[in-house]
């Protein structure tokens, strides 16, 4: 409609490309935002959006492609470049400063000052609350930001950006921990800032929100551009379409299995501040998947459970028998694995070799008068290694010259060398480029189908609807939904991962199933 | 209703303003450590009066502190932005020496110059430092370990088995080691002031926050779009002048200089930001809580000999007061932290 005048949108991005090592996150990149629009942005998990936002925000630089801002070519080199030119992003995780109040964390390198350029604190007081006045929140500004609910980092993150005054506000899931009252705040802020004249670019797992807020809707998938449409012109259910561009089924290689007994049972686990009165269980030859929002505690769920983290209350208990807490070794040897999210980090030592990383908690087992050679630890890995297909030219290669869905191989290969009963696996296809996604969709399906207990932690909700047996829910630290695969749909989880008080739709079929299942 | 929710916030926002001010000075660090000073400061003056009443005393107490007031100021402005000096002893003692040739050579040169060639010595020394760190991206603590060893072997090499004796240095550079103004002296007033300009600084410039912003998280500072490489390469510039000065002071104050000269200082100055509240991992503190910090470990030194107590001891006291500043600093923030958790859940609960 308005989108068609003739005029220089106000950014423009066309055949963007971005590699990072050997994963392509943005094959051809394409986004064109007209000033006074506010413009949605989708696609899956690893679809790019938030690679594409990081160029546009100066943090990365693209590859090749053409990247236009108010009618210029650009190439921020930096952040700053970025913000100078007009440009606020709010990106997914807060990034602000703990030690520091939260006035100066909206208002770093920008303070209002009096003469001799010193910082007025009684204006940028002021002016904060200003801003949280026009939010219509009460968050005090001078308090630290350390210990501040996601949803009020959240908030900061937006008066930030609204202080900016910029003509381009880029917004990666601000409405992602927010309640209904503060999305409605922020729509109605976004709103006010469009009718100035400023574009805006929303990207949100929300469908419903898209089309309560937006004018024009581009999609993305797989690191490349699929379309954009006037959001008058759409329907939610051809959105969708859009961003998946293929049946679930198809990439989730999901085979059928009979669930025996009972292997993990956790029990009104509870820890201050981070998760509620959480329970289910998990058995033997089933995949259960934990959904929820990025935050809504599920890793700490499971680092708990494996006792990395203490909790308050609760018990977790493995076949039966009470696993204790804040002792992972103790856990190792009951039988539980953790493949965690972050690979480079936590799941292996990056810099050693394929076979050592494989053989580290095997080691004690492969020692002669106490030392370990080279050769012992091949031959142990070897047959795992073979068996999950790791691509590598040698054992003894550096595990960070390996492609992510090989590391990913590597870290699971590590666990199934323990023999475990039970396998949480974190994210288990984050980064990884969607050949390797579907052998390690594979080779999860087939250790449930050889009778291991698998708890499957997603935020690609149709990894979850496509490799689950069993969907719990999780919102806010609480357990809002229990679905069965046949009860499972995108609308479902999402709605009841978004609910936490309501407890609407989500409740009463958990209620249902639990029932069924008890 | 609405009304009345706003309303006693509000109320509570203005009528507390003193009740918040006290409650700050209260939980001060600043504060805290000031007390331990003047409790150690009035301990020591019964045990022997002519401590403080002296008017040696007195003047002692002002000044001998004052070279590693310097020192803890800029290893401060150093530790905020998540960094660490370990080389200004060093440059304290090549410094020194530099100022006794420099008068050697040129007899007649006037004092404020020394001042000045002295800071800028420590600036090049404290680039030196900064560069390494900000472009080659390798941890302070190894650079300055490095550097520290590096320009004491410089200084050794430089000096051989030569010293800068009293004679060498003119009477006017000596006396403003012991020159009082007002009682105060000149030494101390000057450390006081660059105190106060760095405090100054640190608290009311926009650049001066960026520092406890890139200490408080690196990472987001960079994606903030902060500079920096810029301000972690200006604070190793500003503690390696205020090293160079203190140099320059080493030599007014004790008139002799050998090649152990400034040895142990860096530790001091750790020490004393440490005590002051400047936490370890940046981001928070103050010059102020440093600069007390370094008079206590100062005093600390002095007294305890007057209170008969033992030289092993001394040291064994001055450590369990890092460690205890360490461990005060580890319950408070846990305690805070579980409070902020519990009014989380409250608030969650009750919406």
């Amino acid at each position: 409609m308005s989108a068609d005048s003739g005029t220089a949108p106000v950014l423009e991005l066309r055949d963007v490309t971005k590699n990072f090592g050997p994963v392509a996150a943005l094959r051809s990149g394409r986004l064109e935002v007209e000033a006074g629009s506010i413009h949605a942005f989708l696609g899956e998990n690893g679809a790019g959006k938030s690679t594409l936002v990081k160029v546009v925000a100066g943090v990365h630089r693209r590859d090749s492609g053409v990247f236009r801002f108010q009618g210029n070519d650009v190439d921020f080199s930096s952040t700053a470049e970025s913000k100078d030119a007009g440009i606020a992003v709010i990106y997914q995780e807060p990034t602000l400063f703990p030690h520091l109040s939260v006035m100066e964390n909206i208002f770093m390198g920008r303070q209002p000052t009096k003469s001799g350029r010193r910082i007025d604190y009684a204006r940028m007081y002021a002016e904060a609350q200003a801003l949280f006045t026009r939010l219509g929140v009460a968050i005090d500004p001078r308090r630290t930001a350390d210990g501040l609910s996601i949803a009020d980092q959240q908030v900061i993150e937006i008066a930030k950006a609204m202080s900016l005054d910029a003509t381009l506000l880029v917004m990666d899931e601000p409405t992602a921990a927010l309640s209904g009252v503060e999305v409605e705040r922020l729509f109605t802020i976004a709103r006010a800032l469009r009718d100035e004249g400023r574009a805006l670019v929303f990207i949100s797992h929300r469908i419903d929100e898209v089309f309560d807020l937006c004018d024009t809707v581009t999609v993305m998938r797989d690191g490349e551009y699929v379309d954009t449409r006037q959001i008058a012109e759409v329907t939610p259910d051809q959105v969708v379409a859009l961003m998946v561009g293929r049946e679930v089924s198809d990439l989730f290689p999901k085979t059928e299995t009979e669930a025996g007994d009972v292997v993990l049972e956790v029990e009104g686990l509870s820890s201050l501040g981070t998760f509620h009165d959480v329970s289910f269980s998990v058995r033997a030859g089933e995949i259960v998947g934990l959904a929820g929002l990025v935050g809504a505690g599920r890793s700490e769920i499971a680092r708990a459970v494996f006792g990395i983290d203490g909790y308050d209350a609760g018990s977790v208990r493995l076949s039966g028998k009470r696993i204790p807490p804040r002792r992972p070794t103790a856990s190792i040897r009951a039988g539980m694995a953790l493949v965690p999210e972050d690979r480079r980090q936590q799941g292996l030592v990056i810099d050693q070799s394929v076979a050592r990383n494989i053989a580290a908690l095997i080691r004690t087992r492969l020692t002669r008068l106490g030392l370990i050679t080279s050769r012992a630890e091949n031959k142990a890995v070897a047959p795992w290694a073979a068996k999950l297909e790791v691509k590598t030219n040698a054992l003894d290669m550096d595990a960070s010259t390996m492609s992510g869905g090989n590391q990913q191989k590597v870290a699971i290969a590590k666990w199934l060398s323990t023999e475990p009963r039970l396998l949480i696996i974190d994210e288990p296809t984050r980064g990884i480029d969607v050949g390797t996604k579907s052998e390690v969709h594979r080779l999860l399906s087939d250790l449930a189908a050889q009778g291991m207990a698998v708890l499957m932690i997603s935020s690609e909700l149709p990894e979850v609807l496509g490799m689950a047996d069993r969907v719990v829910v999780v919102c806010e630290g609480r357990v809002t939904a229990e679905f069965d695969r046949s009860e499972a749909t995108p609308e479902t989880v999402m709605h009841a991962a978004t609910h936490v008080g309501g407890h609407e739709a989500g409740a009463t079929l958990a209620e249902g199933v639990e029932e069924v299942t008890a | 209703m609405s009304d009345t929710l706003v309303r006693p916030s509000a109320e509570a926002a203005d009528k507390s303003r003193a009740a918040r001010l006290l409650g700050q000075a209260l939980r001060s660090r600043e504060i805290a450590v000031f007390a331990v000073l003047v409790l150690l400061l009035v301990v020591a003056t019964i045990a022997n009066p002519r401590f403080l009443v002296g008017s040696d005393g007195w003047r002692d107490l002002l000044v001998t502190p004052s070279i590693l007031l310097l020192l803890a100021v800029g290893q401060t402005a150093v530790i905020i932005t998540r960094n660490v000096d370990l080389s200004v002893g060093s440059t304290v003692g090549l410094t020194a020496y530099a100022v006794g040739k420099i008068f050697v050579e040129f007899p007649g040169i006037p004092v404020v110059v020394v001042f000045v060639i002295g800071a800028l010595i420590g600036a090049v020394l404290g680039l030196i430092n900064g560069a390494l760190v900000a472009f080659g991206r390798v941890p302070a603590l190894v650079v300055t370990l490095g550097t520290m060893y590096i320009y004491r072997g410089v200084f050794l090499e430089w000096a051989g088995s030569d010293r800068i004796n009293a004679g060498d240095l003119p009477g006017r550079f000596l006396s403003l080691g012991t020159k009082q103004v007002l009682t105060i002296p000149v030494l101390t007033i000057i450390a006081l002031v660059v105190l106060a300009v760095v405090g100054f600084y640190l608290r009311s410039m926009r650049s001066g926050r960026e520092f406890y912003a890139i200490g408080s998280d690196p990472a987001a500072a960079r994606l903030y779009g902060l500079p920096v490489t810029r301000r972690v390469l200006g604070a190793f510039i500003l503690c390696g002048a205020l090293a160079g000065l203190a140099g320059v002071f080493y030599a007014a104050r004790y008139g002799t200089v050998s090649s152990g000269a400034g040895r142990n200082l860096e530790l001091e100055s750790v020490a004393a930001a440490v005590i002051g509240g400047v936490a370890i991992f940046g981001g928070t503190g103050t010059v102020w809580g440093a600069g007390i910090g370094a008079f206590l470990l100062v005093t600390i030194d002095r007294v305890l000999p007057l209170l008969g107590i033992s030289d092993f001891w001394q040291r064994a006291v001055v450590g369990a007061l890092i460690i205890a500043a360490v461990a005060l600093d580890r319950v408070l923030s846990l305690r805070r932290e579980r409070q902020l958790k519990q009014a989380r859940d409250e608030a969650r609960n009750a919406s």
